[in-house]
């Protein structure tokens, strides 16, 4: 027990980054655009969110501006993509590189301030239970929200006209523009949303993960985020699952040096990414499941004809 | 204002706006750049100097300019090759440090010894280097479908903790009180520097050699005809019984090829032994090259040429006018972003909305 509790809760604080930052990818996915920024969007949201709670003490603005920071991010790549008609991918790829150059000049400043964490809510009685209690009752809002957001997702993708239209559009943006749906409309939002789950992703990692922002802290999650779409077929509750694995294999890392297993920490850091190749290549021998569940526009630019 | 302004489709692509956008994204990013230092509170004018005069008023500042643009070029051509065949690897921050890596324990391995055979056995170790990492990306698309973008990078991730491991392990240097670094290489391990008093090496020829030799492949070769078709028109290049898998492998392995040889170029060129670090993000930055160089090995050169510019005048700003050097990398995305803006200009044109037709 003594080991198995803490395990657990680094289990939770690991996935929970890549989490919020998979959900948002699988909504600017399922509308068909694919957005290789994550990591841009994370860093900027992360570099933010810790701005803005040093200077105003408040987490919950910190919180909202990593949004902000994320979703305006976004803004630039649907604004490249949608009017500019620009490819998707180098047009992604230049958002992770700007966002990660631009975060370091706005974090200069802040690097080796100290932040206590945002704090976390006891729900009573049900915190006081064993065990249960302190793993599930005993968080802080952001792993309540990535949570509920799991239910969001999901509820607005299935059970929803709306999530039913950003579907069509991603599946065939021709069809949905012949029924009237705006296609612009609704991938700048798809892809809005993206953007602010990465940014809060991010945030979670400088306001709670490790409280303190150093410079390229999100170290390739944006990516281990967008395999993690891959991973899940798009379906949303496999990137729940999908994140909570790649947070029981960060566990690994943290706690096989505690148990004095003589692997050297490097190596273990290496295991994510590891095993992100491992589950990619898992997951993509299947070409028809990929193309069976991929939604069928994705990545490809609109042309409306008239 | 934008309602009046329209895109139309032009009937063929505009073969001048392939070669203005890259100037008119440059001319942006400057605009955006002085906006940017006026934000900071820095005289634009003297940060403008700072990182683009100032670096290469003197002759060694141009050869400076060599150094750093040798692995820039080197990779943006690298690069180039395989974006023209669709083929994203976006890993070559990573087969640059393997490169590193075996051209680095090559050199090790050298250290008693002196001849003129040790540079060249270390060029090829660091070729090797990168091809194997590309291998593995190249294999794991080929057999098993799975994206190449995705993990060319997390290997690049490992490539990274590799080398921080082994240089805090088998190649530390045995008298360097456990500092994370190896031995300074011997000198015969150590590329021919071209001119005296600076740091320009042999490696700047070879950046160029790779210039010519990728711009013959491209144009002159049945082998970059099938990159080309395959990148333009896949199920064209498929038809003519181009080898899809066949065209992944050859420029996985030739762009990894080329950035472990950049790898091996660095630690035996300008740096000289391994460090836990030994590139500030090249294999990144070279994929703006190969993009401002419009995916040709000669617009290479001289995207490769701007961009290290970026790095020497961000290092410049930060002695003068104590900007940080992150500026550097803020720049570099700013340019990517209004070249792919700009280049929108090459498949469409500008109309005002008053002449437009209604459509029947």
């Amino acid at each position: 027990m003594d080991i198995l509790i803490p395990a657990i809760l680094t289990i939770i604080t690991a996935a929970t980054p890549l989490l919020f930052a998979a959900l948002g990818e699988l909504v600017t996915e399922k509308s068909g655009v694919l957005n290789l920024g994550v990591e841009g969007m994370m860093i900027m949201g992360a570099v933010i969110g810790f701005v803005v709670v040093h200077y105003t003490g408040s987490s919950v603005l910190a919180i909202l501006a990593s949004m902000l920071a994320g979703a305006l991010l976004a803004t630039v790549f649907a604004m490249l993509i949608l009017v500019f008609h620009a490819s998707q991918v180098p047009t992604g790829l230049a958002l992770t590189i700007f966002g990660l150059g631009l975060s370091a000049l706005i974090g200069q400043s802040m690097i080796g301030i100290a932040y206590d964490g945002i704090p976390k809510i006891s729900i009573p009685v049900l915190s006081e239970l064993p065990i249960i209690g302190e793993i599930f009752f005993h968080q802080d809002i952001l792993v309540y929200l990535s949570l509920l957001m799991v239910i969001v997702v999901w509820w607005f993708l299935n059970k929803t006209r709306s999530g039913l239209i950003l579907r069509a559009v991603g599946d065939s943006h021709d069809a949905a523009h012949a029924m009237g749906y705006s296609v612009f409309k609704i991938r700048l939002l798809a892809t809005l949303f993206g953007g602010a789950m990465a940014g809060v992703g991010g945030a979670y990692l400088s306001l709670s993960y490790s409280p303190l922002w150093v410079e390229g802290m999100t170290a390739g999650r944006g990516w281990i985020a967008l395999a993690l779409v891959v991973f899940a077929s798009w379906r949303v509750g496999r990137v729940l699952l999908g994140a909570y694995l790649f947070g029981g294999i960060t566990i690994l890392q943290l706690h096989a040096q505690a148990l004095g297993i003589g692997i050297p920490s490097q190596v273990m850091s290496m295991l994510p990414y590891l095993a992100t190749i491992v589950v990619l290549v898992l997951i993509s021998r299947d070409k028809k499941q990929i193309k069976l569940n991929a939604p069928a526009s994705l990545g490809k630019a609109f042309q409306p004809s008239r | 204002m934008l309602h009046n302004l329209l895109l139309i489709k032009r009937q063929t692509p505009s073969k001048t706006m392939i070669y203005l956008s890259p100037l008119l994204a440059i001319f942006l990013t400057l605009i955006a750049s002085v906006i940017l230092f006026l934000i900071m509170g820095v005289s634009p004018f003297a940060a403008l100097h700072s990182f683009f005069i100032e670096p290469i008023s003197t002759a060694y500042g141009l050869t400076e300019l060599a150094v750093k643009a040798t692995p820039l070029v080197l990779i943006g051509v690298a690069l180039s090759l395989g974006f023209r065949a669709g083929v994203w690897n976006i890993g070559a921050e990573g087969q640059l440090i393997m490169g590193g890596i075996f051209g680095g324990a090559t050199a090790l391995f050298f250290y008693e010894n002196t001849g003129f055979y040790i540079v060249p056995l270390i060029l090829i170790a660091g070729i090797i280097g990168g091809m194997c990492w590309a291998g593995i990306v190249a294999f794991l698309k080929t057999r098993f479908n799975a994206n190449e973008i995705l993990t060319s990078l997390m290997l690049s991730y490992v490539a990274a903790l590799l080398l921080n491991y082994l240089v805090h392990g088998a190649l530390r240097d045995p008298d360097g009180m456990n500092f994370p670094e190896s031995r300074l290489f011997s000198d015969s391990a150590l590329l021919p520097i071209l001119l005296e008093e600076t740091r320009l090496h042999i490696g700047a020829i070879i950046a160029l050699v790779t210039v010519v030799f990728a711009w013959i492949l491209l144009s002159r070769t049945l082998l970059g005809y099938q990159i080309k078709v395959t990148g333009d028109a896949p199920a064209a290049g498929e038809h003519a019984g181009f080898s899809h898998s066949k065209i992944i492998w050859i420029t996985m392995f030739i762009s990894g090829g080329i950035a472990g040889l950049a790898g091996a170029i660095e630690v035996s060129g300008p740096i000289g032994q391994l460090l836990p670090t030994i590139s500030p993000g090249y294999g990144f930055t070279a994929i703006i090259v190969a993009y401002v160089g419009r995916l040709h090995p000669v617009g290479a050169l001289l995207a490769g040429l701007l961009l290290a510019l970026t790095y020497l005048g961000g290092e410049t700003a930060q002695i003068n006018l104590r900007l940080p050097v992150a500026v550097t990398g803020v720049f570099q995305g700013l340019l990517l972003f209004f070249l792919l803006a700009s280049d929108v200009l090459i498949q469409y044109k500008l109309k005002l909305n008053k002449s437009v037709e209604v459509a029947p």
